[in-house]
């Protein structure tokens, strides 16, 4: 039963994403990214690790055949550091959405499922965690900690739970009510049973729109914390390259080629997460949507209309 | 009776919430490594002395708490110390008394770096969410009245591609174009060594230095904004009061006006409150992008500095003020809607 109820949910989620164009799109970009930053050492031209020998013309050169988006203040490749710079924000991104997704359903489902003192302790937590301002946490929290790449996701994982707690919490409440869950229970099931073969299912879609939300607030960060100096020195990312072109001089040396293309990388992979997130949540959640000062076609739902 | 309780109810929450503030904030700088004072007393050319010295100077011979003398290394030591000579109550009662340490890099009290520059960021941040509501809730009600329609699309779409933005790129860009091509200020508040003949130049000359700062703001926070009204008005607009309100004859406009959007402005209040976390990380990297001499480019200088009693400092204003900010939001909403406080 609850297996049956879990494939076709996830199914027909599948097949409506289809006819979601916004979400496809998003998805096609998240696809696209993940191929660069897997194949990086075979689409860059350049190995960023690799030894230069630079001359003062190196430095900031303009877009040319040889580097064909510039060089940058210690005269590499743009280009081939902007790919490589696709690995490190995704990693962070997906990793630290899983630190963040268990922490806030694991809460969520305990709090929702199990109510009374427990959701009050736990809810209130959240309330507590909502309200101190997440950045200049995670500022103080990596600059302790100093910025290594495995810290830097521990400490955006752990701070960035709480909406996934709220949410998962208002969904378990309203499926724990349902018939099943008390007949489950009448013919002697346990607690945990019950939240893993009927509560989990119901549940579990709304996460994984969710968890696409979750990974582009991660990713968004992971770059703000490298631009405000806090990134590993170990490893490229877009949100370094951007913080060594601000600090280092591409601003008065008009370098827009360093200035552009990391950005253009964290817009790209943000807007696919929040275009396929948004496309999951229509698929999921599916509202009317019409009043009575709309014109043309009324009472169709959301989905089926899709979006431009 | 029972709005005097959900007032105490709100007030004592927010005090709770700023006391497990004060804990965190105490507790993480004694228990992770990286404090350049504790780091600093390993080094094997000090003396004795000097490293005595500079444990009294910070109060690190004192015991961190009762039973503990450090946390990072644990080391146990006497529980039957007066707390009152603990770390944690001589810096709580610092707080108290409004101290919040000296900093490293300028030796000058954190309080005072921070009251000066506490303004500037309530001046930035103003502005700009003033801008970004006004706008947002225009555009919002804009959309959600031509529903599915090519403006509703673009809203739409442009909302979440602005959401998409990290804010301190398009502070970069917004930077670059408008200081190459529309002659306007590189950064910081006011143009430095520029001599005023008149208060009122000073201001122009201030308020030439807000536009791109207030512009980056303004952009990556309205479609937030809009993306809520609309929603909102669309739920609103989709209640029997205003097929009413349109039997009577009343223009779209009107029906706007006087019955849509006052019923949709109490979300508002709540989605502003919750934004102001997110309003604050704004703050951090657009100060630190145009130089703007408030507690964000405070933040991101003590980070490089390692001036850590200005880093704390900073944090506990910014929870702080947020904290309270909230408060207020939360007040606001249950003055405007008496159903919260009679629920």
């Amino acid at each position: 039963m609850a297996e049956r109820a879990e494939i076709t949910s996830f199914r027909g989620a599948w097949t409506s994403l289809w006819r979601n164009r916004i979400g496809i799109l998003g998805l096609a970009m998240l696809l696209i990214s993940i191929a660069v930053a897997i194949f990086a050492p075979w689409i860059a031209p350049y190995d960023p690790k690799a030894p230069v020998r630079v001359t003062i013309d190196d430095i900031y050169a303009r877009p040319s055949a040889a580097h064909r988006l510039g060089t940058d203040d210690a005269g590499k490749d743009v280009l081939s550091n902007f790919i490589f710079g696709s690995r490190v924000s995704l990693i962070v991104g997906f990793f630290a959405s899983f630190i963040s997704i268990a922490i806030g359903g694991t809460i969520g489902i305990v709090a929702g499922f199990y109510g009374g003192r427990v959701e009050n302790v736990l809810m209130r937590l959240t309330d507590i965690m909502l309200v101190i301002p997440d950045l200049p946490l995670a500022v103080v929290l990596v600059a302790l900690t100093r910025p290594r790449l495995l810290n830097i996701i521990f400490v955006i994982g752990i701070l960035g739970w709480t909406g996934t707690a709220r949410l998962v919490r208002s969904q378990t409440l309203s499926v724990k009510e349902r018939k099943f869950i008390l007949r489950a229970r009448a013919i002697g099931a346990g607690n945990i049973y019950i939240i893993r073969r009927h509560l989990l299912p119901l549940v579990l879609p709304l996460m994984v729109a969710n968890t696409v939300l979750v990974i582009s607030l991660a990713i968004l960060n992971e770059s703000t914390l490298s631009f405000l100096g806090l990134s590993d020195p170990t490893t490229l990312s877009w949100g370094q390259m951007l913080n060594f072109a601000f600090t280092r001089g591409a601003m008065s040396s008009g370098a827009w080629w360093v200035l552009v293309p990391p950005g253009f990388g964290i817009v790209w992979v943000v807007l696919g997460c929040t275009l396929l997130g948004h496309g999951l949540e229509q698929v999921l959640n599916p509202r009317l949507e019409t009043h009575h000062l709309a014109v043309g076609k009324q009472m169709v739902a959301r989905r089926e209309v899709g979006m431009p | 009776m029972s709005a005097y309780r959900h007032i105490l109810n709100k007030v004592s929450w927010a005090i709770l919430t700023v006391l497990f503030v004060i804990v965190l904030n105490f507790f993480l700088f004694r228990i992770l490594p990286g404090d350049p004072a504790r780091a600093g007393l390993r080094d094997p050319r000090l003396t004795q002395e000097a490293i005595q010295a500079i444990r009294v100077r910070f109060g690190l011979d004192k015991p961190v708490i009762n039973c503990f003398q450090t946390l990072n290394p644990v080391r146990l030591g006497d529980c039957a110390v007066n707390p009152l000579q603990t770390q944690f109550f001589i810096y709580v009662g610092n707080l108290l008394r409004g101290e919040l340490g000296i900093s490293y890099h300028s030796n000058r009290p954190v309080v005072d770096i921070l009251g000066e520059r506490l303004w500037n960021t309530v001046l930035l941040v103003g502005a700009g969410q003033l801008l970004s509501i006004i706008i947002g809730i225009l555009l919002g009600v804009l959309a959600a009245w031509k529903l599915r329609t090519g403006i509703d699309y673009t809203a739409l779409v442009s909302s979440l591609v602005a959401w998409s933005l990290p804010t301190f790129w398009l502070g970069i860009i917004l930077l670059f174009i408008g200081s190459r091509n529309f002659g306007l200020p590189i950064g910081g508040k006011i143009t430095v060594g520029a001599n005023f003949a008149t208060a009122w130049e000073g201001w122009l000359d201030a308020g030439r230095h807000l536009i791109l700062p207030t512009l980056t703001f303004t952009i990556i926070f309205v479609g937030e904004y809009m993306l809520i009204m609309r929603s909102t008005m669309v739920d609103v607009l989709s209640e029997d009061f205003i097929l009413t309100a349109k039997a009577k004859g009343l223009s779209a406009f009107q029906v706007l006006r006087d019955h849509a959007l006052r019923n949709s402005m109490l979300p508002m209040v709540t989605i502003i409150a919750l934004n102001l976390g997110f309003t604050v990380a704004g703050a951090i990297q657009i100060e630190t992008v145009f130089s703007w001499p408030g507690i964000g480019q405070t933040i991101f200088q003590a980070v490089g500095r390692r001036d850590y009693p200005m880093l704390q400092g900073a944090f506990l204003v910014i929870a702080v003020s947020v904290i309270f900010a909230n408060l207020a939001a939360d007040l606001l909403y249950s003055y405007l809607d008496p159903r919260v406080r009679a629920g």
